[in-house]
C-alpha cells in the first residue's frame, strides 16, 4: 500500500531522465502559452504586427457572435466526444476479447488511416457527402425522423432543442438541406477522425481488464448487460477519462473539418481564430480567442476534479459512519 | 443424508473441446449439505465440471439436475449456484462491503436486510473492520474469505470452490482449511470443492470423487479412498505407495499369494476373492512397512511378508525418515517416525543389510488393467 508513496525529491538520476522532457514542455508549451497570453494585452497595427500594451483587444472581444460560437464549439465537441465514446467502448471491448493474433490485426487496421494525409481524408469525405450520394439520402431520412419526433412540440421547447443541437432550425427541404456544409457533416467526420483516439486508451484499459470478473458477476446473478455496466465500465474508468480528454480537447480546437465540411452553417471557434490570425492579421485578437478557448477547456476539467474530490470526501465520511455502525453492532453482538 | 442423496446429480455428462474429451461420461450425485470434493491432477477436467454446473459451459451430452430440476440449459444468472474462483475475482472498483452486497442488491432485497446480512457475513469471516477497504488492500487470505462471503451471502443451493487455497502459502492454507470446515458447519450449504491436493480433500470432505482424464475413478469417503483405492491410479495419486505387479498363483481362504518379476512371493489379503491367474497390482503404503536390522520377532506370526534387503537411500523428512530399500529387483520406500525409543536401537545406515516386513492385511490389491 505504501509503494505508491514516492519520495518528494527524486534523486539525480531521475532528474537527468526527466529533464529533457521537462525542458521540452517548458520551451514549446509553457513559454508559448505565456506569450499568447501576453499578446492579448496588446493592440494590433495595420501591418499585422503586435502593437502597444493595451486592453483594447479584450474590449473588442465583446462581439455578439462569440457567445454562440463558443457555445456551438462546446456543444459540438461534446457531441463528438459522446459519439466517439459510445462507439469506442464496444469496439474496445470486442478487440480485447479477441485472440492475441486478431487483436493486433484489428488494432493495427484502426491505425491504418493515419498512413494517409488528414486533409486528403477530409477531401474524400467531401466526395462521399456529395448531394447525389447515399449519405445525403440518409441525412434526409434523419432530418425527417427528427422533424417527426420534435415537430409537434410547442415552439419554446423546439427553440431549446435547436439550441441544444437536437432539433433542426428550419423545415426540411431536399433542395437546400444538404449534408455537405452542415453541422451533421462536421460531427460525422469529427467522430470518424477522433474515434481511433477514443478506442486506443479504452482498448488499453480493456486489455488489462480481468474478464473473469464478468463471469463472477454473472455467477452471482447479474445479466450480461448489468455486469458490463457495473463491472466493465468502472473497470476501464481510467481509459474512459483519457479517451474523453483525447477527443474533447482536439475537437474544441479543430478548424479544418468545419472549414471544409461545415460551410457557413457550422463556424467554430477554431475557424474564428484562423480567420483573425490569417485573414484579419490581428494576432492579439486571435490570441485572446485562443485563451478563451483554453479556459473553456480547463473549466470542465477543473469541475470534474472538484467533483471527484467531493466524491472522495463523501466516500470517506460514509466509510467512517459505516465503520462506527459496524463497531457498535458487533459490540452489541458480543454482549449477547 | 441418504434421503437427500439426489440433491445434485450429474447424469452421464460429457464435454469435448475439439478432439479432447475433457469430461467423459461422468455420473455422480451429491447429498444436500454435503462437503463433496473433486480430486484429480491438473487438466483432468475438474474445472470444466464446475463450469458446467455454474452454467459457463454446456455439456455435449448428459444432464445436470439440482433439487430435481434440470438446470443443464440455464444461464449462470438463472441458477442459485455460486463460485469461489481460484483468483478470487473480487470486484476491484468496489469496497469489500459492496462486493459482498452484490448478489443481494441484484436480488433487490430491502436495504435493511442487505445491511444485516452483509454485516453478519463480515462478522462470520471476522473482517468487519475491513469492510470499507478495497480488494487490493487485502492479503491473500483475506481476499479468500471475502470471496467466500460474497458467494455465500444470498445462500446459494451449492457453493463451488475451484482450488480456493492454491494461491496461499502453507501456513495460511492450513488455517483456511479449518476455517472452511467451520464455515461449512455454520451455513449448512452443499460445498463442491475442487482440488488437486489430496491433503485438502482428505481433511475436508465427506466424500471424494477421484477424477482422472475426465472420468471418475473412485467415489468414496476419504479413509476408503486411502485404504482401499479402486484403481492403480487412485492408489498412486492419493499418497505415496509401493506397487508390486504380478499374478495370483494360489489362494488360501481370505488370503492369496502373488508372484511377479523381480521379487519373491508376497502374501496379501484377497478381499475381492480374485481367482488364481488374475494379474494384479499390489499397493503397500510406505508407513505400513517396517525396516529392521533383526528379523521380525516370531510372535508376529509366520504368515507375514519378510524380505532381506539392502538400504540404498535415507532421506530425513522431519516427521519421518524415508528409507529407499532394494528388495530383489524392487525399490521399496518405507517410512519410520522419529521417537526417543529409536535411539536405543542400533541405527540403520546406508548399505545395511536389513529386513523389510509387513502384514498381509496392509497390502491392497487392484486388478491390473
Ligand atoms: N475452453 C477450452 N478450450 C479448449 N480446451 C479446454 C478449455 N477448457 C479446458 N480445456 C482443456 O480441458 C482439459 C480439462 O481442463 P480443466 O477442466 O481446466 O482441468 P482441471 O481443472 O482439472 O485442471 C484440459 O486439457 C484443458 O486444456
Ligand atoms: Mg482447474
Amino acid at each position: 500500500m505504501n509503494d505508491n508513496k514516492r519520495t518528494r525529491f527524486p534523486n539525480r538520476a531521475e532528474w537527468l531522465v526527466t529533464a529533457p522532457s521537462f525542458l521540452w514542455l517548458a520551451l514549446f508549451f509553457a513559454v508559448p502559452a505565456v506569450i499568447v497570453l501576453a499578446f492579448t494585452f496588446h493592440g494590433h497595427d495595420a501591418s499585422g504586427g503586435v502593437g502597444e500594451w493595451s486592453l483594447s483587444t479584450w474590449r473588442e472581444l465583446v462581439d455578439p457572435d462569440y457567445p454562440a460560437i463558443v457555445w456551438n464549439t462546446l456543444r459540438i465537441s461534446f457531441e463528438v466526444t459522446l459519439w466517439s465514446i459510445v462507439l469506442a467502448v464496444p469496439c474496445a471491448y470486442a478487440i480485447a476479447r479477441m485472440s492475441p493474433k486478431w487483436r493486433s490485426i484489428v488494432a493495427g487496421s484502426i491505425m491504418l488511416p493515419f498512413w494517409t494525409s488528414f486533409v486528403v481524408r477530409v477531401f474524400a469525405w467531401k466526395t462521399m457527402l456529395h448531394p447525389d450520394g447515399w449519405l445525403q439520402a440518409c441525412y434526409l431520412v434523419f432530418l425527417r425522423v427528427r422533424e417527426w419526433l420534435f415537430g409537434w412540440l410547442p415552439a419554446f421547447l423546439q427553440k431549446a432543442l435547436v439550441l441544444l443541437g437536437v432539433a433542426s432550425s428550419g423545415p426540411v427541404d431536399p433542395a437546400t438541406s444538404t449534408i455537405l456544409d452542415s453541422e451533421a457533416a462536421v460531427v460525422l467526420v469529427s467522430v470518424y477522425t477522433f474515434l481511433p483516439f477514443a478506442i486506443m486508451p479504452i482498448y488499453t484499459a480493456a486489455e488489462k481488464f480481468d474478464f473473469s470478473l464478468l463471469e463472477a458477476a454473472r455467477d452471482l446473478g447479474a445479466k450480461n448487460f448489468y455486469a458490463f455496466r457495473k463491472i466493465f465500465i468502472p473497470g476501464i474508468r481510467q481509459g474512459l477519462v483519457s479517451a474523453v480528454l483525447m477527443v474533447f480537447i482536439p475537437a474544441i480546437g479543430s478548424y479544418v473539418i468545419p472549414q471544409m465540411l461545415g460551410g457557413t452553417d457550422c463556424v467554430l471557434i477554431g475557424n474564428k481564430i484562423f480567420m483573425r490570425a490569417i485573414q484579419n492579421r490581428n494576432i492579439p485578437h486571435a490570441s485572446a480567442l485562443a485563451t478563451l478557448m483554453a479556459v473553456s477547456v480547463l473549466i470542465p476539467i477543473g469541475l470534474s476534479m472538484w467533483w471527484k474530490k467531493r466524491q472522495d470526501s463523501r466516500d470517506r465520511r460514509r466509510l467512517e459512519e459505516q465503520t462506527a455502525r459496524l463497531m457498535t453492532s458487533s459490540m452489541e453482538g458480543g454482549v449477547q | 443424508m441418504d434421503s437427500n442423496g439426489e440433491f445434485l446429480v450429474f447424469d452421464h455428462v460429457t464435454k469435448r473441446f475439439g478432439a479432447l474429451t475433457a469430461v467423459n461420461d461422468v455420473s455422480f450425485s451429491v447429498g444436500k449439505g454435503e462437503f463433496f470434493s473433486l480430486l484429480g491432477p491438473s487438466g483432468c477436467g475438474k474445472t470444466t465440471l464446475l463450469r458446467m454446473l455454474g452454467g459457463f459451459e454446456r455439456p455435449d451430452s448428459g444432464r445436470i439436475y439440482l433439487e430435481g430440476k434440470d438446470i443443464t440449459d440455464l444461464a449462470p444468472n438463472q441458477r442459485r449456484v455460486h463460485t469461489v474462483f481460484q483468483n478470487y475475482a473480487l470486484f476491484p472498483t468496489m469496497t469489500i462491503w459492496d462486493n459482498i452486497a452484490f448478489s443481494l442488491r441484484l436480488a433487490k432485497k430491502p436495504k435493511a436486510e442487505i445491511e444485516e446480512r452483509v454485516d453478519a457475513m463480515l462478522a462470520m469471516i471476522q473482517m468487519s473492520e475491513h469492510a470499507w477497504k478495497y480488494p487490493n488492500q487485502l492479503s491473500g487470505g483475506q481476499k479468500q474469505r471475502v470471496a467466500i462471503a460474497r458467494a455465500l451471502v444470498d445462500r446459494p443451493q451449492v457453493l463451488l470452490l475451484d482450488e480456493p487455497l492454491a494461491a496461499l502459502d502453507l501456513k495460511l492454507r492450513q488455517h483456511m482449511l479449518l476455517e472452511l470446515d467451520t464455515i461449512h458447519d455454520q451455513v449448512g450449504i452443499t460445498f463442491l470443492y475442487v482440488t488437486h491436493d489430496q491433503g485438502e480433500a482428505m481433511s475436508l470432505s465427506d466424500r471424494i470423487a477421484v477424477i482422472n482424464k475426465g472420468k471418475v475413478e473412485q467415489l468414496d469417503g476419504p479413509a476408503k479412498i486411502y485404504e482401499a483405492p479402486a484403481t492403480r491410479f487412485v492408489a498412486s495419486f492419493i499418497g505415496d505407495t509401493n506397487f508390486f505387479s504380478g499374478e495370483i498363483v494360489s489362494t488360501e481362504g481370505d488370503y492369496c499369494t502373488i508372484e511377479g518379476e523381480g521379487f519373491p512371493a508376497i502374501r496379501a489379503y484377497n478381499d475381492k476373492q480374485l481367482k488364481v491367474g488374475q494379474k494384479v497390482d499390489l499397493s503397500v503404503r510406505p508407513e505400513k512397512i517396517r525396516v529392521t536390522l533383526q528379523p521380525p520377532p516370531p510372535e508376529k506370526g509366520a504368515s507375514i511378508n519378510v524380505y532381506p534387503s539392502t538400504v540404498q537411500d535415507i532421506v530425513y523428512q522431519g516427521v519421518y525418515t524415508k528409507y529407499w530399500i532394494k528388495s530383489g529387483d524392487q525399490r521399496v520406500a518405507a517410512l519410520k517416525p522419529h521417537s526417543r525409543f529409536l535411539l536405543d536401537q542400533e541405527p540403520i545406515t546406508w548399505n545395511d543389510e536389513v529386513f523389510v516386513w509387513w502384514h498381509p492385511d496392509d497390502g491392497y490389491m487392484v486388478e491390473a488393467q
